[in-house]
């Protein structure tokens, strides 16, 4: 059963006011809390229990899937391997995302693999947000592994929110793009207190006109560590674009590295970075329109990672 | 009304202090259109900085309405009635033209009501109102955005920072239709930065800034007639403004 602490979680994650339409899986302190499949989306358990596989019909259209996890218990520490395959021709929302409520002294930890197999043709759009709370001195960890294997003229586009309360995270995402397919990741990311976040990124563009355009946009307050490491791999005639976009606050510290590596003469890849304080004549600007500095801070903070 | 009294301003330089702004006082009473000119480097931006609490003055005081703003915040000073419109207007990354004028009106400003703002300085609404106040925006987009928020703030004293600084003689010449009609219908008083013919000649009062001082000071049909044809009345291009084509 799913408690008060974990609804508002679920909201948090995944925009869940009640019962998501469509497909879903809901995890809370690791067990199945909830599932629904339909006609052209099955979900099945592992036979080793060690996560899910979601299968997505060829030409299933518009239908969504949502596989929340909550923990709220401290101290518990899991590895999840969840599978997706999605049909050829298929158009479908898959929304991840996990929440820990820690209050206890012990730390809890959700490492979340998720691979995805996408058919030709295919269309996935697919949102993942990560969402710590709770006031106990146990960490919150999130370690999100996600692969990616596109076939000929597909497109994904990955949106990855991750704003408050997670204490560590480890992402790495590995994508491999065959010839037409497009990958469009947009990531944000915010970092308080001591947290530290490191995002690593391998993209490998094996096919004729393959693309991929992979940006960050972050925030890092107090004294937060964010390390982002963006690699585009161009192994045929593609296009490959990789930004990094960062806010640096207090006494944090930030380390972009964006990569490119060329092995065939008509890949054309770009990468850019920049990290930078808040503008002086911004928050002066924002004043001078009856914010308080501390509001302005906030206002540019959010519009920045809309 | 703004009272400015024995207004200093000091600034540390390589050879020690620097005096920018000296002694100077200044009334603009309200419900006035008051253009300052004179020349660069005289201290024009500085005594519009010093209004909006951007800058402390060394020494002096500043009032509005009998109340002592001197050492008021510029988010004090905002509230209490003061808007400022920049030179080089700041940009914002993932800030909508719509989020912008909210934050200006103080209050969850319809589309509509947004629209109606931008409408006004000449920006086709549907057209901008869900931009977002970054790059893409060309200087004159920018500096009518700008303009549009002061409006949305309708305060009782406006001061706009050189309207004309940085966008091309097109683009200006139509804003300065936006500030004859302000000028029309505000009810605030309008503090304006400018060295245009066009601005100076709409304006009730001129004050001409030199040397962090005032050399001259008076109605505009007193004072314009000896700044036409000085840097601190320029003429806009003629064929230009005849509406003449490009040969």
């Amino acid at each position: 059963m799913i408690d008060e602490i974990q609804k508002r979680i679920l909201e948090e994650v995944a925009d869940l006011h009640t019962v998501p339409e469509g497909a879903y899986n809901i995890r809370a302190n690791s067990k199945m809390a909830a599932r629904n499949t339909t006609a052209n989306i099955d979900i099945i358990s592992k036979d080793d229990g060690s996560g899910i596989d979601i299968k997505i019909k060829p030409g299933t259209k518009n239908e969504s899937v949502h596989i929340p996890v909550v923990l709220s218990q401290s101290g518990l520490k899991e590895v999840v391997y969840n599978d997706f395959y999605i049909g050829e021709d298929a158009d479908v929302v898959i929304v991840a995302g996990c929440g820990i409520h820690n209050c206890g002294v012990q730390d809890s930890e959700h490492d979340g693999i998720h691979r995805f197999y996408v058919g030709k043709n295919a269309k996935v759009k697919y949102v993942e947000k990560h969402y710590g709370e709770g006031d106990g001195t146990g960490k919150r960890i999130l370690n999100p592994g996600t692969e990616v294997y596109m076939e000929e003229n597909s497109s994904m586009e990955m949106e990855m929110v991750q704003i408050k309360g997670v204490d560590s995270t480890v992402r790495d995402t590995k994508a491999e793009l065959a010839a037409g397919a497009r990958l469009v990741v947009r990531e944000r990311l915010m970092t308080h207190g001591d947290q530290n976040a490191v995002s690593n990124y391998v993209v490998e563009l094996n096919g004729e006109g393959a693309s991929a355009d992979v940006v960050s946009r972050s925030v890092a307050r107090d004294t937060s560590y964010q390390k982002f490491d963006s690699r585009i791999v161009g192994n045929a005639p593609c296009s490959g674009h990789t930004e990094c976009d960062a806010i640096i606050m207090d006494k944090a510290r930030i380390l972009a590295v964006p990569q490119l590596e060329a092995n065939d003469l008509d890949s054309a890849l770009i990468h850019e970075a920049a990290i930078g304080k808040i503008a002086g004549d911004q928050i002066i600007k924002l004043m001078t329109l009856g914010l308080t500095e501390a509001e302005a801070e906030e206002q540019i903070i959010n519009g920045f990672l809309k | 009304m703004l009272e400015l009294k024995n207004i200093s301003f000091d600034v540390a330089d390589d050879k020690g202090q620097k005096e920018i702004i000296k002694n100077l006082s200044l009334t603009i009473d309200d419900h006035k259109f008051v253009v300052i000119t004179g020349p660069n480097g005289g201290g024009k931006s500085t005594l519009a900085k010093l209004i909006a609490g951007i800058e402390k003055p060394t020494s002096g005081s500043i009032i509005l309405n009998g109340e002592d703003i001197t050492d008021k915040s510029i988010t004090e000073r905002a509230k209490m009635g003061i808007s400022f419109a920049f030179q080089q207007p700041v940009r914002f990354k993932g800030i909508r033209v719509l989020d912008l004028l909210r934050i200006a009106a103080g209050k969850n400003l319809s589309v509509a009501d947004a629209c109606q703002y931008l409408s006004e300085v000449g920006l086709c609404a549907r057209d901008y109102v869900k931009r977002e106040v970054n790059a893409s925006l060309s200087g004159g987009e920018l500096k009518r955005i700008e303009i549009a928020t002061v409006l949305a703030r309708s305060t009782q004293l406006s001061v706009f920072d050189e309207p004309e600084a940085g966008i091309d003689l097109w683009s200006f010449q139509s804003l300065i239709k936006v500030f004859e009609r302000m000028r029309k219908i505000t009810n605030g008083s309008i503090m304006i930065i400018s060295h245009q013919e066009r601005i100076l000649d709409i304006a009730d009062e001129i004050v001409v800034i030199a040397n962090g001082t005032i050399s001259k000071q008076g109605p505009k049909d007193e004072i314009l007639p000896e700044l036409l044809g000085t840097a601190s009345a320029v003429n806009s291009c003629d064929r230009l403004e005849k509406g003449g084509s490009q040969e």
